[in-house]
C-alpha cells in the first residue's frame, strides 16, 4: 500500500484518488497541478505506450480550474471531485469521438453520455481522454485496435492485455489516476493483472450498461481500474446502482464500499478451486498466487479446497454466447445512419457488404461469423441453447462453492504479459488467456484482480478474488486485507520517457 | 373434376395507441415531419438499451383476454435478425416462442350463423421506420418516426374457408380492437395491416395444400378481393395439373391481381434469440385481474344486451354495435329519452347516410345524441311530422343547432288545428273539381292527390292523419 506520508516526494500523477482527495481538500495540492502532472506524464510516455486514442486536454484543464475555485470558495465537493479519470473508448461521451478502436466508428460523435460517465461527472471527476482497446472490446491484447498497438509499461515489447489495455496501461504508467474499463470475458481483470494494477468486474447488473457500446449484452459490465483497492471501492460507490435506462441493472441498494476496507480476514473462509491451478498455468504465476493464499491464511483466513467442475467448458460456452450476441449487436454498423460507409456501393446490399468488409477488422468479422453460425436455423439448439444451459451449470458451480466459502482465490491470467505479435496468428491460443476470467462473466459474479507478485523478468502477476452475486463488499474486504499484508512492496514500471517536443 | 376448398389464415399487425414508443420515450403521433420523433434509442445508436413500455404489454394482454387467449405468466422478447435500412439495429425486438398470449378464438357471423376462428397468438413487437424513394433520385431516404412504435401481431389459425369469412374476421377483429381502444385501426395511416395466407385442398381432404402469402393489401375489401383472385389462380393451376409454389405475392389493387414478390428459397433465417437487454416479462394473476376489470363490454355482449334491454331486433343491434362509437351514440340517445326503435332507425338510416355523404364519421358528427332524442320527441308529440323531421335533421347535421331552435325559427310546427286545416281543404276541394268528382264516384285512390295538394298548400306542415280524416269527412 502506498504510504500517504511519502506522498510529498512522489509526483501527483502517481497518487491515488483517495490520497488526492485529502491533499486537494486541505489545499496542499491544486486540481490544476494534478491534471497538469497527468498530462505531463502523457506527453512524456504516451508516444511509446500509446494508451490514449484522444485527449480531453482543454476541457480537463478548464474542469480543474473550476474545481479549484469550488475548493477555494469552500463549496460542497463531490465524491470524485477533481479526480482524473480515463475512459475506455467504448463508453459513449458527448466530448470527442467514441470509436471502439474501429474504422467503422472513426469520427463518430455520440449524442449522449453513458450513465457511468454522467455519474462520475456529477461526482466531480475530470476526464482525461479515451483509451485504446481491442476493436469493439474483442481481444485479449489490445492488438486488435484499428488505430494503434498499446505497449505494456513494464516492457514495451509486450502487450498490456485486453481488451481494456489502454486503460490498464494508462493507470500503470501514471498517465491517469484511475480509469474505467469494460469486462465481457476478462477485459478489465486480465489487463489489470498484466499491468500490475487493480481492476474490478462488478456483478452483472450492478453498474448500468447504458452508453457502453455493446459487445455481448448478457456478459458486459463496466468497472474501475485503479492503483489500489480503496480507489476501486470509491469508484464503485459512485458508478453503481439502478439505472432506469438499463432494464438489466439491479434494484439492489449501493453500500459504501469503502466501509469494509479496514477489516481483517479472521473468520473468513476462502476457497481454492483445483481447476484453476492445473494444466496450462505458468509455474511462476502458480507459485505467486499460492504464496498469496498462504499470506491470507497467516492473516486469519481459513483456506478450503473447492471444485468448479464445469470450468473446462468456459471457453467454448463463452465464445458461443458472446459471439452470438455480438453478431446481432454489431449488425447496426451498416453505413446507413452513422460511422463508416464504403464509398463505392452500387445498391443497398453491396453497401452493407462493402461497409462491413472494410469497416471491421479480422477478429470482429471472425466473431460475427461464428456468432451468426451459432444462431442459424438448425444449429441454434446445438450451440446457443446448449451453451445457455451450460451457463446455468456455471452458476450452480459457484453457488455450490459459495455454500462452503466466502470468496474464491484464483489466478487472473495463466501467464504474465506476452510479447506483441506472439499470439496474433493463433486466435485459439489468444482465447486461452481468458481461461480464468471467463467463468465470472458467465455466472455474473463479481471478480477483482490485483497484483500478487512479479515474475523473474520483472513482470507483474495478478490474482483474482471472486464472490457471489452482489458480494462486492466481500471481494473488496478480502482484497484490502491482503493488500495491507501482502508481504512485498509494489514496484513502478521502469519507464524511461522521452520528453515530447 | 376435383372440387377445391380454400384454407385461409390471417396475420394482422396493429399499432398500439400508446403515447410513447415501445422501448423509448419518443412520441408515437402520426404525421409529424420526418425524423422529428426520434432519439438515440429508437435510432439504434451505439450503446443504447431498450426499456419496455408496460402499457403496450397491458394492451396486448387486454387484446388476448378479449380474444379468449391464455395469458403467459412468463414471457420474453426476442431479437429477429434481418438487414433493412428502415430497421436501425438490423434486428427487430419481437416475440418468438413465448408470446404474451396464445390459444384463443374469435367468433364471426356468416349468413346468420356463428363460427369460431382460432387465434394462434397475440404478441408484441416494434414497428420499423419507412423507406422513402424520391422520384428520379439516385438515393433513398429513411423516416424513423414510426420506428419503435409498439406493434401487436395477431395470428389466426387457418380456420377460414372463404374470402367472405376472412372479411368478417377482419371486421369483427377491428370492432373488438376499437372497443378495447388499443388501436385506432386506421388502415390508411398504416395502423392496421393485414396479410393473408391461402391454400387449396380437395373438398373432404384433411391435409393442407401449399400456401401462398399475400401482402400489400390496403383495405378489408381488398383482402377479400385478393383472396378471391388468389383462390381462382390456385384453382386454375391445380386443375391444369400444376403445383403451387410456396411464395409471397403482392396484391396489385389497380390491376386486381397478385404477383410474385419472393419465393421460399430466398426466405430469411431470422436467427431469433432471446433479447439480452430486457428481462423476462412476468405477468402475475393480480395484474391479469386488474386488466380484466378494465376490459370494456365487447361487441358481442353489447349486441345481446341491446336486444334484451331495448327490445330492438337482433339485426339492429348487430349493425349498431359493429362500431363502438355508433353504439355509444345510440345508447346516449336512448338514455335521453328516445324511443329505442325510432332511435335505431334514425342512427342506422338517415344519420349513416348523411355521414357517408359528408365523408365523415360519428365521432365528428355535429348532432349530439341528446339533440336527436329531442327531435324524436318532437315527432312523437306531434310538433313536427316525420317528413319535416328529415329537413330539420339535415339542418341539425349541417349546423349543429338544436331541433327546437330550427323548428321555431323556420315555423315548421305541424298544423294540428282542425279549423285551419279545414279551410285549406275547402279551398283544395273548390279548386279541384275533377278529382273530387272521381272520388265521389268511388275512385277512392283520388284522395291521395287531394292530400298532396293540402300538404303542398301547408308546406308539408299539416298533420297528415288529420288531413286524411277531415278530407274524408268533407267529401262524404
Amino acid at each position: 500500500m502506498v504510504r500517504t506520508g511519502k506522498s510529498e516526494t512522489r509526483e501527483p500523477s502517481a497518487l491515488t484518488a483517495h490520497e488526492l482527495r485529502g491533499l486537494m481538500q486541505s489545499g496542499k495540492m491544486t486540481c490544476t497541478e494534478v491534471v497538469r502532472a497527468v498530462f505531463e506524464r502523457i506527453d512524456r510516455f504516451d508516444q511509446q505506450i500509446k494508451a490514449y486514442l484522444y485527449l480531453f486536454r482543454e476541457t480537463a484543464l478548464e474542469g480543474a480550474a473550476h474545481v479549484d475555485e469550488k475548493i477555494k470558495r469552500g463549496d460542497e465537493l463531490g465524491a470524485f471531485e477533481g479526480i482524473p479519470v480515463a475512459l475506455k473508448d467504448n463508453l459513449c461521451t458527448r466530448e470527442g469521438e467514441t470509436t471502439c478502436a474501429s474504422r467503422m466508428l472513426k469520427g463518430f460523435r455520440a449524442p449522449y453520455d453513458a450513465t457511468v460517465v454522467e455519474r462520475l461527472a456529477n461526482a466531480g471527476a475530470i476526464f482525461i481522454g479515451k483509451t485504446n482497446l481491442d476493436e469493439f472490446a474483442m481481444g485479449s491484447s489490445t492488438e486488435n485496435s484499428a488505430f494503434q498497438v498499446t505497449a505494456n509499461p513494464w516492457d514495451l515489447t509486450r502487450v498490456p492485455g485486453g481488451s481494456s489495455g489502454g486503460s490498464a496501461a494508462a493507470v500503470a504508467a501514471d498517465e491517469t489516476i484511475v480509469a474505467l474499463g469494460s469486462d465481457t470475458g476478462g477485459s478489465i481483470r486480465q489487463p489489470a493483472a498484466l499491468c500490475g494494477i487493480a481492476g474490478l468486474k462488478p456483478t452483472y447488473g450492478r453498474v448500468s450498461r447504458y452508453g457502453l457500446v455493446a459487445f455481448a449484452s448478457s456478459l458486459d459490465q463496466i468497472g474501475p481500474m485503479t492503483k489500489d483497492v480503496e480507489d476501486l471501492a470509491l469508484m464503485m460507490t459512485v458508478i453503481s446502482g439502478k439505472d432506469p435506462r438499463d432494464s438489466t441493472s439491479a434494484e439492489v441498494p449501493v453500500p459504501d464500499y469503502a466501509s469494509v476496507l479496514d477489516r481483517d480476514l479472521k473468520g473468513m473462509k476462502l476457497g481454492v478451486p483445483r481447476e484453476y491451478f492445473g494444466e496450462g498455468i505458468d509455474a511462476e504465476v502458480r507459485e505467486s498466487v499460492e504464496r498469496a493464499i498462504d499470506r491470507m491464511r497467516e492473516c486469519g483466513a481459513e483456506i478450503v479446497q473447492v471444485s468448479l467442475p464445469n470450468t473446462k467448458y468456459g471457453i467454448p460456452v463463452y465464445y458461443i454466447v458472446a459471439n452470438a450476441e455480438a453478431s446481432a449487436n454489431l449488425a447496426r454498423y451498416d453505413g446507413v445512419r452513422y460511422g463508416y460507409r464504403a464509398p463505392d456501393a452500387s445498391d443497398t446490399i453491396s453497401m452493407y457488404e462493402k461497409t462491413k468488409r472494410s469497416g471491421f477488422g479480422a477478429e470482429v468479422k471472425r466473431r460475427i461469423m461464428l456468432g451468426t453460425y451459432a444462431l442459424s436455423s438448425g444449429y441454434y439448439d446445438a450451440y446457443y441453447l446448449k451453451a445457455q444451459k451450460v451457463r446455468t451449470l456455471f452458476r450452480r458451480d459457484f453457488e455450490n462453492a459459495f455454500a462452503v466459502c466466502d470468496a474464491l482465490i484464483v489466478p487472473t491470467s495463466p501467464t504474465p504479459a506476452f510479447r506483441i505479435g506472439e499470439k496474433t496468428d493463433d486466435p485459439l491460443k489468444m482465447y486461452l488467456s481468458d481461461v480464468y476470467t471467463i467463468s465470472a462473466n458467465l455466472a455474473g459474479v463479481p471478480a477483482l484482480a490485483m497484483p500478487c507478485g512479479y515474475s523473474r523478468e520483472g513482470l507483474p502477476i495478478g490474482l483474482q478474488v471472486i464472490a457471489k452475486p452482489f458480494g462486492e463488499l466481500t471481494v473488496l474486504r478480502v482484497a484490502s486485507a491482503y493488500e495491507r499484508h501482502r508481504g512485498f512492496s509494489l514496484r513502478k514500471p521502469p519507464l524511461n520517457g522521452t520528453k515530447a517536443n | 373434376m376435383v372440387k377445391y376448398e380454400a384454407v385461409i389464415g390471417l396475420e394482422v399487425h396493429v399499432e398500439l395507441l400508446t403515447r410513447s414508443k415501445a422501448f423509448c420515450g419518443c412520441s408515437t403521433a402520426f404525421g409529424a415531419p420526418p425524423n422529428s420523433q426520434v432519439c438515440p434509442v429508437c435510432l439504434g445508436m451505439p450503446g443504447v438499451l431498450p426499456v419496455l413500455n408496460s402499457l403496450a404489454v397491458e394492451y396486448v394482454i387486454m387484446t388476448g383476454l378479449a380474444l379468449n387467449c391464455t395469458i403467459s405468466k412468463r414471457s420474453k422478447l426476442d431479437r429477429k435478425n434481418y438487414f433493412y435500412p428502415d430497421l436501425p439495429k438490423n434486428y427487430q425486438i419481437s416475440q418468438y416462442d413465448l408470446p404474451l398470449t396464445a390459444g384463443g378464438f374469435l367468433e364471426i357471423e356468416i349468413d346468420g350463423s356463428r363460427k369460431r376462428v382460432g387465434i394462434t397468438r397475440v404478441h408484441l413487437e416494434e414497428d420499423t421506420g419507412k423507406n422513402l424513394h424520391p422520384e428520379g433520385a439516385s438515393y433513398s431516404q429513411v423516416d424513423f418516426n414510426r420506428c419503435g412504435v409498439p406493434l401487436m401481431e395477431i395470428v389466426s389459425e387457418p380456420d377460414m374457408r372463404s374470402p367472405q369469412e376472412a372479411y368478417a374476421y377482419l371486421e369483427s377483429l377491428k370492432s373488438i380492437l376499437e372497443y378495447l381502444e388499443v388501436s385506432d385501426c386506421n388502415m390508411e395511416e398504416g395502423s392496421l395491416r393485414a396479410e393473408a395466407n391461402v391454400s387449396l385442398r380437395p373438398v373432404g381432404s384433411s391435409e393442407y395444400g401449399t400456401k401462398t402469402e399475400i401482402k400489400n393489401v390496403n383495405s378489408f375489401k381488398g383482402v377479400q378481393k385478393a383472396l378471391e383472385y388468389e383462390i381462382e389462380r390456385q384453382r386454375q393451376v391445380l386443375s391444369s395439373g400444376g403445383t403451387i409454389v410456396q411464395e409471397t405475392r403482392m396484391w396489385d389493387e389497380e390491376k386486381g391481381v397478385t404477383s410474385i414478390m419472393r419465393s421460399k428459397e430466398r426466405a430469411h433465417d431470422y436467427r431469433y434469440f432471446p433479447e439480452p437487454d430486457l428481462v423476462p416479462v412476468v405477468v402475475d394473476d393480480a395484474w391479469v385481474g386488474r386488466i380484466k376489470q378494465m376490459l370494456p363490454e365487447l361487441p358481442q355482449a353489447r349486441q345481446e344486451r341491446l336486444v334484451a334491454q331495448y327490445g330492438i331486433p337482433a339485426y339492429d343491434a348487430q349493425v349498431l354495435t359493429a362500431s363502438k362509437a355508433v353504439a355509444d351514440y345510440y345508447e346516449q340517445c336512448v338514455r335521453n329519452g328516445a324511443d329505442p326503435k325510432a332511435a335505431s332507425n334514425w342512427v342506422m338510416g338517415e344519420l349513416q347516410f348523411l355521414l357517408k355523404e359528408a365523408g365523415t364519421d360519428i365521432t365528428r358528427c355535429q348532432i349530439k345524441p341528446e339533440s336527436l332524442a329531442a327531435m324524436l320527441k318532437l315527432i312523437e308529440d306531434g310538433t313536427i311530422s316525420g317528413k319535416i323531421a328529415k329537413t330539420v335533421f339535415e339542418e341539425m347535421f349541417r349546423t349543429g343547432r338544436t331541433p327546437a331552435e330550427i323548428v321555431r325559427e323556420r315555423g315548421l310546427q305541424q298544423i294540428t288545428d282542425v279549423q285551419e286545416i279545414g279551410s285549406v281543404i275547402d279551398k283544395v276541394i273548390k279548386d279541384n273539381p275533377e278529382p273530387v268528382e272521381s272520388y265521389r264516384r268511388g275512385k277512392t285512390k283520388a284522395i291521395a292527390f287531394l292530400v298532396g295538394q293540402v300538404m303542398k298548400a301547408t308546406k308539408g306542415k299539416a298533420n297528415p292523419e288529420l288531413v286524411n280524416k277531415v278530407l274524408e269527412e268533407k267529401l262524404k
